[in-house]
């Protein structure tokens, strides 16, 4: 078997660094031993089976969770000390699946992640409508600003809901299965403006994904995870590993959550 | 000659009135976020811990309102801290906690001589005989949840409408939690005397339920609540004092009335 870590040398410092990590939930090691790193302008794709810890190690980036050993590093600052949250925008897995009568418009729910906004900004319309207005101009739905969310496709919830990440300038976008239920022409669409705001905007990436088909047109790094990290390389190279034609060979190995 | 409009000159009707709009805008604001926050019987489960509170004072002579809050904040304080500690869902901590405030209130009923009729003005609402303290205290609870919802409107909207997210923003869900949960403790409370406990909840949920069945933003939903729980608690108290009805029914009935009129229109609209 081929080296875990492969062709991974950068001069500059990474944006996230995951050293030696394990986590554990009910004395069950969900992760064990985990080394990762993300520089500035990577496309990462997260991929592995069902129950590999994926969402996990998502979590215990963004300190939703508290490992059991190792470090993570954001900006090379210990997670302990991290605070500029505004640097990472996130996408839950659960952020479409919503209640569809929640009364919230599009303007709204975008403008709830401006870290500069004080409380009377959301009383008055006109202080950081610019700030909303471009977010949303950004993702193509600066049309539907008035909109409930509800009453949108899947697809567009899903750029709204980039806007609102965008919204605080982030530097590393987060996206949990961000297409899971939505369909193959709107899944696309979103794809191809994931990789322009990782090419146009040099936005760094990471995507919790379970379609390899993404991962073979978008991405520049693959990470592969089944409770430990089993490919972290580039994308090149993953289509030469042994994993990818195990994948390929035995397809059931990456099968989406069914929502 | 005595008019329609004489009750307005009432001291006891003007008091009735004003505690009654203001537990009703308090409730309404509230009711919005419970219902959201999938959490609606939040209200009911505190109303069976006021009444241990109620019982309290009674058996010990102290003033009901006050032993009735004193107790039912530090249990809601107490049901958040188990909820968020042991993972369980809100509905089960809810019934926990509200059989055991109402079987110790049960308890001390029992146990003591010195409980009367007053007993029942707490359970079944008694609004025309609200004191001016009460009143005050509905009105200063009313202004101040008013000022809080609008200063802290970014973080309990974030975080009903997307906990997971609202955290990486640097938001605390459970401390949005815990001050919703004991502000609801305490407008239960003032809202005993206007319908009572047993129907305490249906001020926090039917005008907001109401509400959003309309609304398109947030704002509107607050404010169509509001507006909802308004009208049907001064119309209300009208009707109840204009056909000799009980006022907590004529308030609970018509929101009720209302809510099923705005889901038949909403739904022939939506056709």
């Amino acid at each position: 078997m081929p080296s875990v870590v492969n062709n991974l040398n950068h001069q500059e410092l990474p944006l996230i660094e995951v050293i030696d990590l394990t986590f554990r939930y009910n004395r069950v090691e969900v992760l064990s031993d985990i080394n990762l790193v993300v520089h500035k302008g990577d496309f990462l794709a997260l991929i592995g089976p069902n129950g590999a810890g994926k969402t996990t190690l998502i979590k215990l980036l963004l300190g939703l969770l508290r490992p059991h050993r190792g470090k993570i590093k954001l900006f090379q600052r210990d997670l302990k000390e991290f605070k500029d949250w505004a640097l990472i925008g996130y996408i839950p897995q659960k952020a479409i699946h919503f209640e569809s009568f929640f009364p919230i418009s599009v303007r709204e729910a975008v403008a709830l992640n401006l870290p500069q906004a004080r409380w009377y900004d959301f009383w008055t319309k006109k202080i950081n409508e610019r700030e909303v207005v471009k977010a949303l101009e950004t993702v193509g739905m600066q049309d539907y600003i008035e909109e409930r969310i509800g009453h949108l496709s899947g697809g567009q919830q899903q750029r709204v809901f980039i806007a609102r990440a965008l919204v605080s300038r982030p530097q590393i976008l987060i996206l949990d299965e961000p297409t899971t239920g939505v369909d193959a022409i709107t899944q696309e669409k979103f794809y191809d403006l994931l990789a322009h705001l990782n090419q146009e905007k040099g936005l760094t990436i990471i995507i919790v994904t379970h379609e390899i088909g993404v991962v073979n047109r978008h991405v520049n790094k693959v990470a592969c995870l089944n409770r430990s990290l089993v490919y972290h390389g580039t994308h090149a190279e993953f289509c030469q590993s042994d994993y990818f034609r195990q994948i390929l060979d035995e397809g059931h190995h990456l099968i989406g959550h069914k929502h | 000659m005595e008019t329609v409009w004489s009750i307005f000159h009432y001291g006891f009707f003007q008091r009735a009135l004003l505690a009654g709009l203001s537990v009703g805008i308090s409730c309404a604001l509230l009711g919005v976020f419970l219902i959201l926050r999938k959490a609606a019987m939040i209200g009911h489960g505190l109303a069976h811990v006021s009444f241990a509170g109620v019982a309290i004072g009674l058996s010990l002579g102290w003033l009901p309102l006050l032993s009735a809050l004193f107790f039912t904040v530090i249990t809601a304080g107490v049901l958040v801290k188990i909820r968020q500690k042991t993972g369980l869902y809100s509905d089960t901590v809810i019934a926990l906690v509200s059989s055991f405030g109402f079987a110790l209130g049960i308890l001390l009923v029992s146990l003591s001589q010195r409980i009367n009729v007053e007993l029942f003005s707490y359970l079944f609402g008694d609004i025309l005989t609200i004191s001016s303290l009460e009143v005050i205290v509905s009105i200063l609870l009313a202004l101040s949840l008013v000022i809080i919802i609008i200063v802290y409107f970014r973080e309990f909207l974030y975080t009903t409408f997307d906990p997971e997210a609202a955290q990486v923003a640097g938001i605390s869900g459970d401390k949005v939690e815990l001050l919703l949960t004991v502000l609801s403790g305490i407008t239960v409370v003032l809202g005993m005397k206007v319908v009572g406990i047993l129907l305490v909840v249906s001020l926090m949920v039917i005008p907001a339920a109401s509400a959003l069945r309309i609304a398109r933003t947030f704002r509107q939903a607050l404010l169509g609540a509001v507006v909802f729980s308004l009208g049907e608690i001064f119309i209300g108290l009208c009707l109840s004092f204009w056909l000799d009805i009980p006022a907590a029914a004529a308030i609970v009935l018509l929101s009720f009335g209302l809510y099923i009129l705005i889901v038949l229109l909403t739904k022939r609209s939506a056709q």
